[in-house]
This record gives C-alpha cells, structure tokens and sequence, in this order.
C-alpha cells in the first residue's frame, strides 16, 4: 500500500507556480508525449498523472476573465489541480451529482448581479457585477478546503476580506450574527426548480456566521479561483470561502449578506439537525453520525494507488488563527 | 429454435464478458486516476466504492427478475442463468467491502473495524454481505441437495438482502437523490410481484414464532 505523505520536499507540479509558466511547462512535457505515458504507467510518477492523455484540460475553455490580485505567501502543499477543482462540486442547486454542476458551467447569468448588504447597520449598500472586482483590492488566498464528506482540497481562491465588506456597512451593537442568502432563480438552477433534482433540501440555501467568525482575517469572500473569475460551478460570481469550517458552510452565489441579532438558519443544519451543526468547525474528535472525521483524503492527481491520506487537524489546521474564538464552548456539543 | 443449452451458455458468456470488463475497466481508469478520455477520475476512491455497490445492487434487481421473465414469457431456461447472477451479486459486493477497506481506510484494521462497530448503515451492508456469502456458499449442488426443502426457505432470505441493501443504500447518501427514489420503485415492484408468496412466508415466520 502506498501512503503518500505531503510535505514540502515533495510539491506537485502546479504548486503554486505563475500559470503560464506552468502551462509552459506542461507543454514542454507533453511533447514529451510518450515518454510522459510510459511513466504514467509505470506509475512511478507523479506529475505525469496531472498530464492527461489526450487533451490537455486546462486549455480547452477559458471564457473566465482573469483576475488582478495581490498573490498569497508560497504554500507548503500542493494545490488540487484546476481541472478537479471544477468538476467536483456539491452545489445541489445544479444537482446532487459531484460531476452535474459542471455541465451547467458558463449557464447561470452572473452579469448583471446584486449583492445586497444590509440588516442591522448604518449604511446598507449593493454590489453590482462590476463592484465585486473593482470595489475592493483582491487578494489571493491558498487555502485548505475540508468537506464533510471527509475529502479535500488545496484551493488558490481570489477574494476579498469579508470584514472589509462588513465594515462599510457599520454595523449597529445589536448585529450579533451575519445571514447569507444564495440565488434563487429556478429557471436557471435546476434543482431549485424540482425537488427530485435538488435532492429535497430547503431553496434559497441560506448559511451564518457569528459576527466575530465573520470579521475574522481568514473569512474570505471569493471572486476567482486560480487567477481567473469563478466558474459557475464553484458560486459565480461570489461565495463565501472559511476554510476552518466544512465545506458546506462556504455558501455560493451570494445576494444578500444581512447583520442580524439571532442565530440564522442554515441549510444542512434544517435539513438533518444532528448530523450538521450551526458552527460546522472541522473536528477529528467529532464525527459525523454516518462516518469519521479523523481523517481525510486529499484530492491531488494520483490514482488508487497514490492516494494522501491524511489526519484531519482541528479547525482544519488553522487553530491558530481560530481557536480562541470558541475557547469557553463545548465543541462536542456545538459541532 | 435453438436449443436451450446453447442460449444458456451464450448468455451466461455475455454476461461474463460484460460485468468482469466493465469491471477491470472501472478499476484500471481509477488506478492511473484519469478516464480514458483523459479528464481526472475527481475521486477514484468514491468511484470504485459507488461502482461496486451499485453494479451489485443491479445485478441482485437483475437477479430477481429473472423468475418474473422466465414466467411472463415462459423461457424457462432463463432459470439456469440466475445462480450465476446472484454470485456476481456476492462478487460486487465483495469488492465493494474491499475497496472501502483498502483504498477509503488505507487497509488499517482498527479503523475498519470502528466503523463496522459504529455506523448503523453498515450493520445493515454487513447483514446483507453475510447472507449473500450464506447464499453463496449454499449454491454448490452438493451442498443444495444436501439441504432439501431447507434450500429454498434459506434462499428466499434473498428478499431481506434486497431490503437491507436499499436502506443501506438510502442511508449512506447525504439528502434525497433522485436516484434512491427510483431504486425504491424498482424495488417495490419486484416484492409486488411476489406479495403473496411474500406473504405466506410471512405469515409462517410468525406461526414457527408461536410454537416456538
Ligand atoms: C460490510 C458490508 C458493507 C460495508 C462496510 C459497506 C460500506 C459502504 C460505504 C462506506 C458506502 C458509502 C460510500 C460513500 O461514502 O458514498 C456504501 C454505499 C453503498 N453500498 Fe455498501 N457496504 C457494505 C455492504 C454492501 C452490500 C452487500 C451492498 C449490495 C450489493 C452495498 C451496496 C451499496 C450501495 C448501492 C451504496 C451506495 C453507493 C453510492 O451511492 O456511492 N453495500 N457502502
């Protein structure tokens, strides 16, 4: 059995390497053609897994406009390929398959958008399409994305501070939690449309954070992923990214951001209560009813046989950052 | 008309060819991680778990409609294929367990043991694999002529896996697919076929309880 292990000696090909260098790259090797195939099937590369056989994934469509951000600090594991980032969502509106929402890509009408942000403050306002990239300057951020489902990822988002947002709105003494709302536009989102599609959750998905969680530096508004704007699949044109909490909680294609005084509710935790909490942090010492979330299976470009298993950290490896926002809670009893 | 020994044995050869290429073909795109177009296999693990346990919830629905088709248009040679079907059942099933083991839990034994002890859904998958395996293991002549009547009684346990596999089934999903929702159906209709020997069955479960 083969463990593969990240560490910093052994960085994937794409790691955190400028796009067009890296595209480059992969030319140069595809060219290569056979001799990439013969250790593709040897097995005894890597990197020859993120080169496809027969065409090369990332050059087939790139309608997504590129993005202009400031780039994160190099990061130590290697990040999931594009490619696989794209076309494995859970993003039920577009179908409860991880591969459905993919087949929906460049089909929802992110142009005109309108982001609402409002609720218990002094100055409400709205973004428009043009707003979410020109208002703010854009960061990039590398980071780890945990699903409940025990399986992750290594996204390079780009975004903006969610505190950032929340601050122009000013928020009055009494705003204690923040609501997300994503679309709801059932001619466009299967799913919302029918409830065999959308696998019977609650439509509009709404999601919260308590108002710290919110203004915390890590919580991110995402706008693009690997330098360009986001595909559909992945919450065009805007989504929530808090890497210290499962998956689900990341809500997508945001239209409405509202300061309230009582906890929201949210989606996963209306639909089954004691499987999916409020708080939602990753947790190894707590499991999901259904499995364990002691451990996790990263998604690279390996096969079967290369697979990183690797042990979930609590709060997904940024206790750093996090933990003392929930230092007096019972975590087991919160989750 | 051909004979029915011929139509025998070239479905039972179809039915090989087929499930054991689809079979090796599943595996070999998720052992090098990409399809045989190229794009990425996002999850070989969860391809390979969901390939094996719904082939085999498949072929057990197959299976089961066997009897009703063999009747219905009165091709009783369709009888001799069903042993067959139903060991690819116990197959499927096998792998999948496998594969869950080796390839979601990394082949470690204390955590596949925990999860066999902790999660509900599983006893029902484990309930189910051990009276496939009982099945299975019945099957050869020998041992079924041995048993006599006991046989069939054991083999009409049959109806129970069909259940316990859709509950599992049902339950290991996160919300409602679709999908679950038209299992369900299927497998409505093939116990409604059968109400009434289900039901005398049924009934005498409940006589043996009384007396016993
Ligand atoms: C010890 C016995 C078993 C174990 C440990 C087991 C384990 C599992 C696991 C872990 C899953 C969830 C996969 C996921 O995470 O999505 C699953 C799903 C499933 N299992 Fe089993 N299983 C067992 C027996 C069976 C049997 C006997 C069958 C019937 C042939 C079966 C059919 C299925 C099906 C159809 C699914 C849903 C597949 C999917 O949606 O991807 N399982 N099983």
């Amino acid at each position: 059995m083969l463990i593969k292990k990240t560490s910093t000696s052994d960085i994937s090909e794409n790691e955190v390497t400028p796009e067009n260098i890296y595209k480059d790259r992969r030319k140069i090797i595809k060219s290569l053609g056979f001799l990439g195939a013969g250790a593709l099937l040897s097995g005894q590369s890597q990197q020859a897994h993120a080169i496809s056989w027969f065409k090369d994934k990332d050059e087939e469509k790139s309608a997504l406009k590129a993005l202009k951000y400031q780039a994160d600090e190099p990061f130590t594991e290697a990040l999931t390929p594009e490619a696989k980032i794209t076309s494995h969502n859970n993003f039920y509106e577009f179908g409860t398959r991880k591969t459905d929402p993919k087949q929906y890509e460049g089909m929802l009408t992110v142009n005109p958008w309108q982001l609402n942000v409002d609720g218990l403050c002094a100055n409400p306002f709205k973004l428009n399409y043009e707003d979410l990239f020109s208002k703010y300057p854009l960061q990039e951020r590398i980071y780890r994305m945990r699903c409940v489902e025990a399986w992750s990822m290594v996204i390079p988002w780009v975004g903006i501070p969610l505190a950032d947002v929340i601050k122009q709105a000013q928020p009055n003494g009494q705003a204690k939690f923040v609501a997300f709302e994503t679309l709801y536009r059932p001619e466009e989102m299967p799913g919302q449309k029918s409830r065999f599609a959308g696998g019977g959750i609650q439509y509009p998905y709404v999601e919260g954070l308590r108002i710290d969680e919110a203004m915390n530096p890590l919580t991110l508004l995402a706008v693009g992923l690997y330098g360009k704007e986001l595909p559909t699949q992945n919450g065009a044109p805007i989504r929530l990214v808090v890497p210290w909490k499962y998956g689900f909680k990341s809500i997508k294609s945001i239209t409405r951001i509202k300061l309230v005084n009582q906890k929201p509710p949210t989606t996963w935790n209306l639909s089954a209560p004691q499987e999916y909490g409020f708080y939602a942090n990753v947790n190894p010492k707590v499991d999901h009813p259904r499995w364990s979330q002691a451990q996790e299976r990263r998604l690279g470009s390996g096969g079967l046989f290369s697979q990183n298993y690797i042990p979930t950290l609590p709060f997904n490896g940024y206790g750093e950052q996090v933990a003392h926002m929930y230092k007096d809670m019972d975590l087991a009893k919160f989750y | 008309m051909k004979k029915p020994q011929y139509k025998i044995r070239v479905t039972k050869c179809v039915a090989h060819l087929f499930l054991l290429s689809l079979t090796v073909i599943t595996y070999y795109q998720a052992i090098i991680g990409t399809d045989l177009t190229g794009q990425y296999i996002n999850d070989p693990v969860k391809f390979v778990i969901h390939f094996s346990g719904m082939t085999g919830l498949q072929v057990l629905l197959l299976t089961l409609l066997i009897s009703p088709l063999a009747q219905k248009f009165k091709q009783a040679w369709l009888m001799q294929t069903r042993r067959m079907f139903g060991l690819y059942v116990a197959f499927f099933a096998c792998l999948h367990v496998f594969s869950f083991w080796l390839f979601e839990l990394n082949f470690q034994v204390d955590l596949f043991i925990e999860e066999l002890v902790k999660r509900p859904y599983i006893w029902l998958g484990m309930l189910a694999l051990t009276l496939l395996l009982a099945l299975s293991v019945t099957s050869i002549n020998k041992i079924r002529a041995k048993m006599g009547p006991n046989w069939q009684k054991l083999h009409n346990w049959v109806y129970l896996v069909l259940v316990l596999v859709w509950v599992h089934f049902y339950w290991s999903v996160k919300a409602t697919p679709t999908e679950t929702l038209i299992y369900l159906a299927i497998v409505i209709s093939l116990l409604a076929i059968r109400h009434k020997k289900l039901l005398k069955g049924l009934k005498a479960l409940k006589r043996n309880e009384k007396i016993s």
